[in-house]
């Protein structure tokens, strides 16, 4: 529990309609766990909530973070305490480039006033970049602003190397990315498993798992996990299609 | 981008704190005119500077301009009518004349400077330091070389004292008494401000830098500055205002004339920070000459009110004029800015990039002049306004008024508004940052773009005091 990404019986909606419906996972740290399942079928809302999004309301249940408790928290407070989602559309921010914008999120986890080492940054930054191929211009290029879809989960991948979350929570960060920018980004995420760090990985496709081993696969249905197993049960599911979940794991 | 990356990490070093304008020490007054303005508060300021009749001559005239000139709320804000002219006090004085080593500097006033940090950008940045204290420039220094290039950089009093013959025939003549009712008041109660005078072709290579405080109760203060480059010289002159706290409000009313003679170039840059009570009603203008360029760079945030307007009037062929300005408004704080060009000769150009940012209840407005009339060819001008809207409440207003005729000239206008969402909001504090912090930065690069041109001191500064602002606008 204390080393674990714990959700309990989370019940969640936006305005009236309730979406999360007794949600229950636990991620233990250093495994990959991925939850498919079809649209609308709350993936992304569970991502949101965890991460403390405004627009959701939780009703009840719990999630813990190495035992902390995160829900009701802020989402920066969340974010400090080593929560971290990979957006399937992030924003862009007009003006304020990578660099300044990935050290304004490493500067808010230091201690006030700390000094920051530039020079061991851009080292670091470089040589991330390096890793997810991407041009070291980039850094000088506004967040998210004109960057094609897979110039946009690439950014997603490089913040979460240089913020080194205890989880990370990537929602369908294969969507819109080629092959190329797949196997990249998949890289990225294969380098920082290891024993620190939990992933729950969301996506609506098999094909991510692929590059992307995950050590349980999920299968979530009306706002619940209906199904896990190990990574044999993305394959299943592709081979069986979401009708199975409906008919035969929804209603059991 | 690795030299970008360390004059970053400069920047970091070098930023100010600038709550360290919130504080005030003890008032002793040698020279007091008293509450409310008459003849003879007028004539009290005269006799105590010592000034020659005519210039005790054109306070009175500019008095009487001042309390025949209505307000101008036909167009501008009902708030001015809020200022209590009779409750102000229109001149201070230490009683001392402007003094040239820090030696003598009297240590109350030493220790203001101490924490506005003025010793040590002096060392760094600075050619000249002219720094007003209340009405009286109290110290004032130029360094060795610029007086061997014969640059003159002292107050008002002294200039048209000492140098009546370079610097009377331009007083007033930019900006005449008449020319709105805040340049008739400050007319007739100047006191302390700039007057510099560039020598032909010699090129200031270090900015020239005033600190101006305000540090009594109740009182107005009225600087006056007049700038003279003459033929093919440069010059950059860099103004930045910090207030402490007060429980009434305070007017603030400069007056600043620029002159580019042929070919010369005149930068001034201007980052305020008043405290949210005061009046800031600010009449600056240039003239540019043949081949002359006049550009300012005004930076508003804080005050209650901020009305000013930067102008170039464009006098002699392919003079440039320029205004890039940043407006901020939070919470019960007005900015009512803008530029004027005004096109008075064959290839003129000018550009005016302006963006505000209201936050809270902040309210801010562009005005804008060009005026390019038919007779003239080959004059060109661009103007943007950018506004950005940190949330529901905040208001934006946008009156341009370009009246542009002949054929062969140009006009380019784009207008945008923006709103942070709170989608981008969330993005960030999903990376850590606090809401604070996230609208700061979403700020900062909303202003990004212009801050490159500032002066690397003076953009720190500001980004430091929209940090300021942003936390402070956080529930």
């Amino acid at each position: 529990m204390s080393d674990s990404l714990v959700i309990n019986n989370l019940h969640a909606s936006i305005g009236d309609r309730p979406i999360l419906k007794d949600f229950s996972l636990t991620v233990p740290k250093g495994e990959v766990h991925a939850i498919m399942g079809p649209n609308g079928t709350g993936k992304s809302t569970l991502s949101k909530v965890l991460a403390g999004h405004p627009d959701y309301s939780v009703q009840s249940g719990e999630a813990f973070l190495d035992g902390e408790q995160i829900i009701g928290l802020e989402p920066d407070v969340i974010a400090r305490a080593g929560l971290f989602l990979a957006f399937q559309y992030p924003s862009e921010i007009p003006g304020v480039t990578i660099a300044n914008f990935i050290r304004a999120a490493i500067v808010a986890r230091q201690a006030k006033g700390a000094p920051f080492d530039a020079k061991a940054y851009y080292a670091e930054l470089y040589a991330k970049m390096d890793a997810l191929k991407m041009d070291r211009k980039f850094t000088g290029r506004f967040v998210n602003e004109g960057f094609s879809g897979g110039e946009k989960k690439r950014c997603e991948i490089l913040q979460l190397m240089m913020l080194k979350p205890k989880y990370a929570v990537l929602d369908e960060t294969d969507s819109g990315l080629d092959i190329d920018a797949l196997r990249i980004v998949s890289e990225g995420v294969n380098a920082m498993r290891g024993p620190d760090t939990g992933f729950l990985v969301i996506t609506h496709y098999q094909r991510l798992l692929e590059y992307i081993v995950p050590d349980r696969v999920h299968i979530m249905w009306d706002g619940r996990i209906v199904h896990s197993g190990g990574k044999e049960v993305a394959l299943e599911l592709e081979a069986k299609g979401y009708d199975w979940v409906k008919t035969e794991l929804a209603s059991a | 981008m690795a030299e970008i990356d360390e004059s970053q990490a400069q920047r970091e070093a070098i930023e100010v704190d600038r709550s360290k304008g919130d504080f005030k020490y003890e008032e002793n007054y040698a020279f007091d005119a008293g509450v409310g303005l008459s003849a003879a508060t007028v004539d009290y300021i005269a006799k105590v500077k010592g000034e020659e009749e005519w210039i005790r001559e054109f306070r009175q005239k500019s008095l009487k301009i001042f309390q025949d000139m209505p307000m101008p709320t036909h167009w501008a804000t009902t708030d001015l009518e809020n200022i209590k002219f009779e409750d102000i006090r229109y001149y201070l004085s230490k009683g001392q004349k402007p003094v040239r080593t820090w030696e003598e500097v009297p240590d109350d006033v030493k220790k203001t400077f101490e924490r506005l940090g003025i010793p040590e950008s002096e060392r760094k940045f600075l050619a000249g330091v002219e720094a007003q204290f209340d009405s009286e420039a109290v110290y004032s220094r130029m360094k060795e070389e610029l007086e061997k290039l014969g640059v003159i950089f002292c107050g008002p009093t002294e200039g048209l004292r000492d140098h009546p013959e370079i610097f009377r025939k331009w007083f007033g003549k930019v900006i005449p008494i008449g020319d709105n009712k805040f340049s008739a008041l400050n007319s007739a109660v100047f006191s302390g401000g700039s007057f510099i005078y560039i020598p032909k072709g010699v090129k200031v290579a270090q900015p020239l830098q005033a600190y101006f405080r305000i540090n009594a109760e109740n009182f107005g203060q009225f600087e006056r500055t007049l700038i003279i480059a003459d033929e093919g010289s440069e010059v950059t002159y860099m103004e930045g205002c910090t207030a402490p706290k007060f429980e009434t409000a305070t007017l603030h009313s400069a007056v600043v004339e620029l002159v580019a003679l042929k070919g010369a170039k005149i930068q001034y840059i201007t980052v305020q920070n008043w405290s949210a009570n005061v009046f800031n009603l600010v009449t600056k203008r240039g003239v540019a000459e043949e081949d002359a360029e006049v550009r300012w760079i005004d930076c508003n945030i804080g005050s209650r009110l901020t009305m000013k307007y930067p102008g170039v009037v464009l006098r002699g062929k392919r003079a440039r004029g320029e205004v890039l300005s940043i407006a901020l408004a939070n919470d019960g704080q007005h900015q009512d800015t803008g530029a004027k060009m005004i096109h008075a000769a064959d290839d003129t150009t000018s550009n005016i990039i302006a963006k505000s940012i209201s936050v809270g209840e902040g309210r801010s407005t562009y005005r804008g002049l060009v005026h390019i009339p038919k007779t003239l060819s080959n004059c060109r001008n661009n103007t943007e306004c950018d506004a950005l809207l940190i949330n529901e409440h905040s208001r934006t207003d946008t009156y341009p008024a370009i009246s542009v005729r002949g054929r062969k000239n140009s006009v380019q206008h784009e207008a945008s508004v923006s709103k942070v969402s709170a989608e981008q909001i969330f993005y960030m504090m999903q990376r850590g940052l606090s809401e604070g912090e996230a609208m700061s930065l979403a700020v900062n690069g909303f202003v990004n773009d212009l801050v490159k041109e500032f002066p690397m001191e003076y953009s720190v500064e500001l980004k430091r005091l929209i940090e300021l602002q942003m936390e402070g606008s956080v529930g």
